[in-house]
């Protein structure tokens, strides 16, 4: 079999293994965050709180929920590693620097997982499991509460009420995400993947000598960094690294955890607004932008364009011989169309294209299907805009799911798709602008600017991976990058909950023969238009700067 | 005034209570739960795959090691000992940071571009020092003397693509059932063993696709080796 007919079979296996999932996963969700009953445990959690999951909270008490929860995990976190040198269960590491604390606590806490550190040489056992993969499971029950939020806003009418974040946060994480978890970990472990708190131990090796071995609880913190759209590894090498990824058969896996509940939530989506076919034609939308960009990919990547692949007969550099091409093609692509980041080959080694697209993936918004939860809101987003255009050509006012959207609307919506992408080209110009910065660069050239254009996009779209060849542990980096993840994920929450709460506040329009059917594939084809437009317009002459004059050149 | 700031601070407060109750969950008894887990029911799996020969641990199955020359005086970079097959080049990671080189496991790639080193998108024949043009092409150069015995010419445009790439981790256990089979004729010759045996050892340790179409086949070179040890000690 010729690796190109493997890499589409493994596509079809996972594109079944998710349609399989698809509608109970989705009901089950829909459920969670419908059902009135509360768990006994999670009655006890809301002791300890000391909040009444039952009040229903208007937007602004909603974001400020968020807001407060994310504020106090950034500074836990940001202390639990300038602390990390008097606390137990360190193996030996020091505390770490402000600049670098400052980073990876905004990191982890908006669900980037940007990493300006090495894992194995930094960061011990009460760090790793206590507060970084803490977060894996917190940032993104946060980002489904939202989305779930923005949901309920298309959902209800004629009140303010949008749900009760300390509810959807905590049944998001206990109901969802620690039991896929649970059960996501016990099988990267029978396939190899380490679990144990040993410290760093010398091992023997064939000819003599010996190597140092780090352990760790790695299966239980990849299955959430997966599970999570996370994708902060536990080693440098994240998942190329064999004890986080052993096998191609845990290749596949974890590209499957990372597009289950993405995917899965347009299901919920579709049962919460009672119509499942609105969420088929969401779900269509990000499958065909998924698929697309796959393909380019391999083609990209098999065809291994570049001076140096040329001259190595094939696009093996910093990929890994258990997946070969098509399984890192697959996830690569997967883990930059959602906000996940994990790595299982380096995309800076990368084609110039096939890098190119890993970086327009991102810029895209990471919709297709996105993080979990916000992949959800951002393509929510995109709709209330591809219905606004289709508006504007029949000159009727227009509406999504029985809601207008009216100025209010628009303008809220308008803001979240400008901030991104005002953060990431300002940053990069900046870096380039100025003189010490660009001395992070690894490479020359165009794809030296690829390496900065990639770090902010990367940043400000939450998703975390890098060119790796840029030294982003300076001072610069460390807090602009900060900034970055920071302002391009708290920002767009809350035009997404004002939204909501705007939405909510309406009584639906009636449906009418004049009535755009968002149901329809043509409002799908619309949607997959108008994502690839905006997005083009917004970033194509940074793009020509990096990738393309690369790809382009050989 | 005073009435925001008490709210605000309740708020606070709440935030942090459910951040240190989630902690306790997701932060200590998840990851404790599937340690006891793994350890119970794989915990050979869970402690690293750890492979033994003659009684003693040479390693890991899942990680890759260097089987070098041991360094002469003045030498920076040791040579390989070609009597066993020999892994991917591990170039470590750029220039910006430490090179591991298989040594201690810092992982990663090299990061290196598919531009690297070339002029007018071409690899010169003699590429700046320290770019992927230069690595590729110094690994192939070296694959090609090696691998070349009497008898047996290895030509350039056989040596397989992961031959003379870095990996992403540094630390791949594995090389292709290609890579493995153009060493087949120096591993015969530097081990006193027919060409035939060789061929047999390289076939009985090649793992296919998982299923027939997941991941890409492969041959782990530590097992390989070990087996090479085993058959050669016998003769």
């Amino acid at each position: 079999m010729s690796p190109v007919l493997a890499g589409v079979l493994q596509l079809l296996a996972l594109t079944g293994a998710l349609a399989l999932v698809y509608a109970p996963v989705g009901n089950y969700m829909a459920k969670v965050y419908s059902s009135p009953r509360h768990l006994r445990v999670e009655k006890w959690v809301y002791k300890a709180i000391g909040a009444n999951p039952d009040s229903e909270m208007t937007w602004p008490a909603y974001l400020r929920g968020v807001l407060a929860f994310s504020a106090v995990s950034v500074l836990f976190l940001y202390l639990l590693q300038r602390l990390q040198g008097v606390l137990p269960g360190s193996m030996g590491f020091s505390s770490v620097n402000p600049a670098q604390s400052f980073n990876t606590a905004v990191s982890f806490v908006t669900n980037t997982n940007w990493q300006s550190y090495y894992g194995e040489q930094t960061m011990g056992h009460v760090v790793q499991t206590a507060g970084l993969a803490v977060q894996n499971f917190v940032s993104a029950a946060v980002g489904m509460a939202v989305a779930v939020a923005l949901v309920r806003g298309f959902a209800r009418s004629r009140t303010g009420e949008l749900g009760n974040f300390w509810s959807d946060l905590v049944r998001g994480t206990l109901r969802i995400l620690v039991p896929m978890a649970a059960v996501a970990a016990v099988v990267l472990v029978a396939c190899g993947a380490i679990q144990n708190f040993s410290g760093i131990h010398e091992v023997g090796q064939f000819m003599g000598g010996s190597q140092q071995w780090n352990g760790g609880a790695v299966a239980s913190q990849e299955a959430i960094k997966e599970l999570g759209t996370n994708g902060g590894g536990y080693f440098n090498a994240n998942s190329a690294h064999p004890f986080e990824n052993p096998t191609p058969f845990t290749n596949l896996f974890e590209t499957f955890l990372i597009l289950v509940i993405p995917f899965s939530l347009t299901r919920t989506f579709g049962v919460m607004v009672g119509s499942v076919r609105q969420g088929y034609a969401i779900l269509a939308t990000m499958f065909t932008i998924w698929l697309g960009f796959v393909a380019l990919m391999m083609w990209a990547e098999f065809a291994h364009h570049g001076p140096a692949l040329q001259a190595a007969g094939g696009a093996m550099e910093g990929k890994e011989v258990r997946f070969g091409i098509g399984g890192s093609s697959i996830f690569a692509v997967t883990t930059t169309l959602t906000s996940t980041g994990a790595v299982d080959s380096f995309h800076s080694s990368f084609t110039g294209l096939g890098g190119g697209i890993t970086m327009l993936s991102m810029m895209l918004g990471e919709i297709a299907p996105g993080g979990t939860g916000s992949g959800l809101y951002g393509i929510l987003i995109m709709a209330v805009i591809a219905v606004f255009i289709a508006g504007l050509m029949v000159g009727r006012t227009p509406e999504y799911l029985g809601k207008k959207i009216g100025a209010r609307e628009m303008k809220l919506a308008a803001c979240y798709i400008l901030i991104t992408p005002a953060l990431v080209l300002v940053f990069t110009a900046a870096s380039m602008a100025l003189p010490t910065p660009p001395h992070s660069m690894l490479n020359s050239g165009a794809h030296g600017f690829s390496e900065v254009l990639y770090a902010f996009t990367s940043a400000a779209n939450n998703n975390g991976s890098a060119f790796a060849g840029l030294n982003a542990n300076t001072d610069w980096f460390n807090t602009m990058t900060g900034l970055a993840m920071l302002l391009g994920r708290l920002l767009p929450m809350v035009f997404v909950l004002a939204l909501a709460g705007s939405l909510a506040g309406q009584k639906p329009v009636p449906v009418t023969a004049g009535t755009l059917r968002t149901e329809k594939p043509l409002f799908t084809g619309l949607l997959v238009g108008a994502i690839l437009i905006i997005t083009g317009l917004t970033y194509f002459p940074a793009l020509a700067l990096g990738p393309l004059a690369e790809g382009l050149a050989s | 005034m005073n009435n925001s700031v008490t709210n605000t601070v309740r708020l606070l407060g709440a935030g942090l209570r459910a951040l240190l109750v989630l902690t306790l969950v997701t932060g200590v008894i998840y990851p404790l739960v599937v340690t006891g887990i793994a350890q119970g029911l794989f915990s050979d799996k869970a402690n690293g795959s750890e492979i033994k020969a003659d009684g003693k641990v040479v390693g890991s199955s899942l990680i890759g090691q260097s089987y070098n020359l041991p360094l002469k005086r003045g030498q920076d970079t040791p040579e390989p000992d070609l009597k066993w097959f020999q892994g991917r080049p591990a170039n470590g990671l750029g220039s910006n940071s430490v090179n591991t080189r298989y040594q201690l496991i810092l992982s990663g790639a090299t990061n290196l571009s598919a531009d690297s080193g070339a002029v007018n998108g071409k690899c010169p024949d003699k590429p700046d020092d320290g770019t992927l043009c230069a690595q590729v092409l110094a690994a192939k150069a070296a694959v090609v003397k090696d691998n070349s015995v009497p008898g047996y010419t290895v030509k350039p445009s056989d040596v397989p693509a992961d031959a003379v790439t870095s990996s992403g981790s540094g630390l791949d256990p594995a090389i292709s059932p290609e890579y493995a089979e153009l060493q087949v004729h120096r591993i015969a010759a530097k081990n006193g063993l027919s060409v035939a045996q060789v061929e047999k050892l390289v076939k009985d340790h090649t793992t296919g696709r998982a299923l027939g179409f997941i991941g890409e086949p492969q041959v782990n070179v530590l097992q390989l080796n070990i087996a090479l040890k085993a058959l050669a000690g016998k003769q």
